[in-house]
């Protein structure tokens, strides 16, 4: 635990030779926050790697990155979107004036205009749990215990001990210099890089998807 | 570069429910041309003044109404694209100042406020205080041009829009679009030399503008894949490249040629052709710009 006078740095690491794609975060998070048709604040994402018959399916749970250096923060006109003391950028709904800013600066897609509030929306690591001393509904739902949430900071917590024994800790886009407090173990450039995989039309489980409406012209 | 990998790979995205595309579509387009042409006419006054003062005598209230037009047709629709417009105050009230949306809103609105009361001054011709009035109009008219690229530079996502690069762009984009409708608005009122002034600034901000996006088209790959991939959707059969080559001919290419033209036989309606296609080029160039980063996928 984070010593006295000090706050806790949390973080999230998904350690993908566990993960299996059941999607149990997503719906957790789904039924936890309430998060609209159409949108989502925590996703799986699928990609297939290989040539028939020597194929495999990978999952990634894609979900905020929290960055110690966030750009959607920065770039929030009226501080909606802010730090809380424990690390967690947390969005305030009814501040949000609906500019899209931090939709432009997220490099890792995770923000998204909440088509009911027409506000930006996102996931918070479960702030309202944790002010609650709860975990993270993804984290509870998580049959096989990928998803491992604690403090950062304090170097006895489980996240701080898999960071410490694993060799292959990334994070996304680490170029970009948001230092995101969200890592995953056993990920390949398939899993982390939008770019090394294609995105061919008609290959997707979900075609045709339906957006709800934003409002606005878009 | 990861892309390579594909080949030995065969990677595909088999499931993934990622952002709608474009979210900042062509009301965002507009803001920006027309914040060019607000900001452009005060820096053209300006240099006219300068230049030629006589000749400014009877521009000052109507180049103010243009740039006051133009400004709130901008603040229209910077409005207008906001999900919740009616918490427009909030940027005002909960002022983020590492914005630049924030800290541009606040220079806009003062902007706007100068060009009220030049629209005053002009209307009561007082000449004196008109110009010492847009004096200061025309310093704070250079950062309302540059705070967009300032907005595009903190949008992390999209590697294309690069601040130096941006913010060049947006001056010279004012200076374009600026100059066309100086010479448009100035009619018989200007002199030859000055319509041959305004056309220089045409031709050389057109030429600029151009030799510029051509650098980033054919030299912008080579720095990184997220900017190969952006600009493939203007290349070869890429989504945008008609649209992006019309913009080109039509804001840089043919208002260069024409200006040439122009000056070559003394024709100020050739002149008035190249200012009209600038002004509706920078249009099609800004909204092209505007939209193919938001293609790339980010997840």
């Amino acid at each position: 635990m984070a010593t006295k006078g000090e706050y806790m740095q949390l973080g999230f690491l998904v350690d993908l030779h566990l993960c299996m794609g059941c999607k149990g975060c997503e719906i957790a998070c789904k039924v936890e926050n309430e998060v609209p048709l159409s949108t989502w604040r925590l996703r799986v994402k699928y990609v297939d790697v290989g040539t028939f018959p020597e194929t495999k399916r990978t999952f990634t749970p894609l979900r905020c990155n929290h960055c110690e250096n966030a750009p959607c923060e920065r770039i929030c006109p009226v501080s909606a979107l802010h730090y809380l003391e424990n690390g967690i950028v947390n969005i305030d709904k009814e501040r949000c004036i609906g500019c899209a800013g931090c939709v432009m600066a997220c490099p890792y897609g995770a923000i998204y205009i909440d088509p009911e509030t027409q506000t930006a929306d996102k996931c918070t690591y479960c702030a309202h749990r944790i002010a609650s001393s709860m975990m993270p509904a993804c984290v509870v739902a998580c049959p096989v215990e990928a998803n491992i949430f604690g403090d950062l900071s304090d170097p006895k917590s489980n996240i701080s001990k898999y960071i410490q024994q694993h060799t292959d800790v990334q994070v996304r886009k680490p170029e970009k210099g948001t230092n995101p407090h969200h890592f995953y173990v056993g990920a390949s450039q398939a899993h982390l890089n939008p770019l090394a995989s294609r995105r061919e039309e008609g290959y997707n489980l979900f075609n045709n998807i339906t957006h709800l409406p934003l409002g606005g012209h878009h | 570069m990861v892309h390579e990998t594909l080949a030995a790979t065969n990677a595909v995205v088999t499931l993934d429910v990622p952002l709608p595309e474009i979210f900042w579509g062509w009301y965002v387009t507009m803001n920006m041309w027309a914040k060019s042409i607000g900001t452009g006419v005060i820096f053209m006054l300006f240099l006219l003044l300068r230049k030629n003062p006589s000749e400014a005598k009877g521009l000052r209230l109507s180049t103010a109404i243009v740039a006051f037009v133009f400004i709130n047709i901008f603040l229209l629709f910077t409005l207008a694209d906001l999900h919740q417009p009616f918490r427009m105050w909030h940027i005002f009230v909960y002022s983020h100042m590492t914005s630049a949306i924030a800290v541009g809103s606040w220079m806009a609105s003062i902007f706007l406020g100068l060009l009220t009361l030049l629209i005053y001054l002009g209307f009561k011709k007082s000449e004196g205080a008109y110009d010492r009035v847009l004096f200061w109009t025309t310093i704070l008219a250079i950062p309302v041009t540059l705070y967009t690229a300032g907005i595009m530079a903190e949008a992390t996502a999209r590697e294309l829009w690069q601040m130096p690069t941006e913010s060049v762009q947006m001056l010279l984009a004012a200076t374009l679009s600026g100059s066309a409708v100086m010479i448009l608005i100035g009619g018989s009122k200007l002199s030859e030399e000055s319509q041959k002034f305004f056309g220089v600034i045409l031709g050389l901000s057109a030429l600029l503008a151009f030799i510029i996006y051509m650098s980033e088209y054919i030299f912008g790959a080579m720095k990184a894949e997220e900017v190969a991939v952006i600009l493939s959707y203007v290349k070869g059969d890429g989504e945008y490249a008609t649209m992006f080559w019309i913009g080109q001919w039509v804001a840089y290419i043919l208002p260069m040629v024409l200006v040439a033209l122009s000056r070559a036989s003394n024709s100020a309606s050739i002149l008035k052709l190249a200012a009209i296609l600038a002004i509706v080029g920078l249009w099609v160039v800004k909204h092209v710009w505007l939209v193919i980063p938001q293609l790339l996928p980010l997840s």
